[in-house]
């Protein structure tokens, strides 16, 4: 059996950007304009046959010129195999085509890529926050320069009431901005 | 007298109190009015309802929110509203070592901590490129399927007890105790166990010889408490009615939507990671894989009940065969050294601390790693630049994508069976919100 990225390649000439394979899982690379075409082909090809969508995230390369990878884990049910697809999106248009009409578990792992990365799905029904709460304005938090302790609005919270009525509690607030991932 | 009727907001005549029979019927008589816009409107009217449930439900299991958009009784549309328990466990993994995480993960399912370091600990382990020892091998799978049976335990007791069947929940509830107080023996902890460590599980508890009795004892009776249960449940016709035809999934639809374990093998497929990506020694025992045929809760609960059968003949093969020898790898600078060794020997005393402090290295590179947890399938994509933390720890969450196909499986069904829907996900916030 051929190498599945000389598949894609001859099926979609120009889709394939690179592929690896490393930890015996095979990853491809592919250009972000034909992700669609490409998943509703190695959905429906049955010598492939991949009609699951295991999993769907992304990565954040700061210093990369395109900054963000999504990352779709496929699971071959039928062929008891796997496959790592990638896309990079820049973060000047960070938005990639939604693969929810291929497999309707995107449905749920878009939003949460959009919800923590900031990557708008094109063409996605529903493409709202999941995980953050909806008025949440801080940004995105898995990207890399967004800080593990937040940018401020949960300093606000009070986390206690006052022990005595009228007696303020004051909270440390070099304690809550320690960034715990220097220290 | 016509002026004085009033209309509520259907359309209704509304009576005064001091109306009499006699009042009404006088009323009768009179035409109705036709030139006032109160007394054009319709007798009756429909809308849907909007109907709020959680995030404080006590059937909600944790912390979920739905919001369902109801015609009647019928669910016309279920809306989940996710996050109400997340705590970034992804984010805060990014600034952690590996061994660090550990301890994070028990508190995705918290129900089934010990799936969670299994699926954890492997995961790093492959990325490493290290085997753990055979009596590793074989005491993560005991635990493993001690685990699911558990999971499924309370799975069962609750979801019986949201239809109405309460007995159930304190039988259940008995045999997860006694798999507790085992784990308990193990590790020290009941619930957050921490039990694993990459290359293989905790060295001070080892599995003794009264564990091993005391696990015989208890798969010596589970059998008869299965029958127990069944004998309480199967048949029941209350039970049959709400779960029987219940949530249908397809088998085509269940892959669709990404749905693993005993959602997915409910509606027919025959996938386990467990067969089709063997670790452990899962490829060593036998043990079959039980599959429902309509995809409804009631084929689901039968395949949890056909799960934990299963699980007791994993487990006693398991116990047949331990062998002898050690439960860590002996890798120094990856893994913990034994206790005496530190005690004794200085190398060792300099790595256990640089292990416990600094943490180890990993190759560059990312791998994903799916484990059969009772839920589904566990993921853990993880992305390495080479440094003592991972560069992007990614958890798929069994929970939150089975939780994708709950509008499409609730759809239809009518407002009672929500609660059912809910349970049969067998879905714990923990893991789903993260």
């Amino acid at each position: 059996m051929q190498p599945i990225a000389e598949l894609i390649a001859q099926q979609r000439p120009g889709a394939v950007l690179g592929a690896a394979e490393a930890f015996g899982e095979q990853t491809v690379l592919i250009a972000r304009d034909q992700i669609v075409p490409v998943c509703r082909w190695l959905h429906d090809e049955p010598a492939l046959a991949f009609e699951q969508l295991s999993d769907l995230t992304a990565v954040d390369w700061p210093q990369a010129p395109e900054r963000f990878e999504v990352v779709y884990q496929l699971n071959s049910i039928r062929h008891r195999r796997r496959l790592r697809l990638k896309a990079r999106v820049p973060q000047s248009a960070c938005e990639i085509d939604s693969v929810h009409s291929v497999w309707r578990a995107a449905g749920f792992l878009e939003r949460e890529v959009f919800d923590l990365f900031g990557i708008r799905f094109r063409s996605h029904p529903d493409l709202r926050r999941i995980l953050m709460p909806e008025d949440y304005d801080e940004g995105h938090p898995l990207r890399k320069d967004f800080p593990t302790t937040g940018k401020g609005w949960r300093n606000t919270f009070e986390f206690w009431p006052a022990i005595e009525p009228g007696r303020e509690v004051s909270i440390d607030a070099s304690a809550l901005n320690h960034d715990w991932k220097q220290g | 007298m016509t002026d004085e009727r009033e209309h509520d907001e259907f359309g209704y005549i509304v009576h005064a109190a001091h109306d009499t029979g006699a009042a009404v019927q006088a009323h009768s008589t009179v035409e109705p009015r036709t030139d006032t816009d109160e007394a054009r409107q319709p007798l009756f009217r429909t809308e849907d309802l909007l109907l709020n449930m959680g995030p404080q439900h006590p059937a909600t299991h944790g912390v979920l929110r739905v919001v369902l958009e109801l015609e009647g009784e019928k669910i016309k549309k279920a809306t989940p509203y996710l996050g109400y328990l997340h705590r970034g466990t992804e984010k805060l993994a990014e600034g952690k070592t590996y061994n660090q995480s550990i301890p994070m993960t028990d508190r995705l399912d918290y129900i089934c901590a010990m799936a969670n370091n299994y699926a954890y600990v492997r995961a790093v382990e492959k990325l490493l490129g290290i085997a753990v020892p055979e009596r590793a091998e074989f005491v993560r799978t005991i635990v493993g399927e001690m685990q699911r049976i558990i999971g499924h335990l309370f799975w069962l007791g609750t979801q019986a007890l949201d239809i109405g069947a309460m007995t159930i929940f304190f039988w259940t509830f008995r045999e997860r105790e006694l798999l507790l107080d085992l784990f308990e023996a193990l590790c020290g902890a009941r619930l957050t166990v921490s039990y694993f460590r990459v290359g293989g599980v905790d060295p001070q508890g080892d599995v003794t010889p009264e564990v091993i009795a005391r696990l015989r004892t208890f798969l010596a009776r589970f059998p008869a408490n299965l029958e127990e249960y069944e004998g309480l449940l199967a048949e029941n016709r209350i039970w049959l009615a709400r779960t029987k035809g219940i949530a249908v999934i397809s088998g085509e639809d269940a892959i669709n939507f990404g749905l693993t374990g005993p959602p997915l093998r409910g509606s027919g497929i025959a996938y386990d990671i467990r067969k089709a990506e063997p670790y452990g020694v899962y490829d060593r025992v036998e043990w079959e894989v039980p599959v429902g045929r309509d995809g409804d809760t009631y084929d689901r609960y039968w395949v949890r009940m056909q799960e934990m059968r299963q699980s007791a003949r994993i487990i006693g093969q398991c116990l047949d065969r331990l062998p002898a020898g050690p439960i860590l790898l002996d890798l120094p600078g990856v893994t913990y050294p034994s206790r005496e060794k530190v005690m004794t020997d200085m190398e060792s005393l300099i790595h256990h601390f640089k292990v416990a402090c600094y943490g180890f290295e990993t190759p560059p590179g990312e791998v994903y790693c799916g484990t059969e947890t009772p839920k589904g399938e566990l993921g853990f994509y993880l992305v390495s630049d080479g440094t003592n933390k991972p560069y992007r720890l990614r958890i798929r969450a069994p929970s939150f994508i089975n939780m994708g196909a709950f509008d499409h499986m609730a759809r239809g069904y009518l407002i009672s069976d929500v609660i059912t829907i809910f349970g049969t996900f067998d879905i714990v916030m923990g893991e789903c919100d993260r």
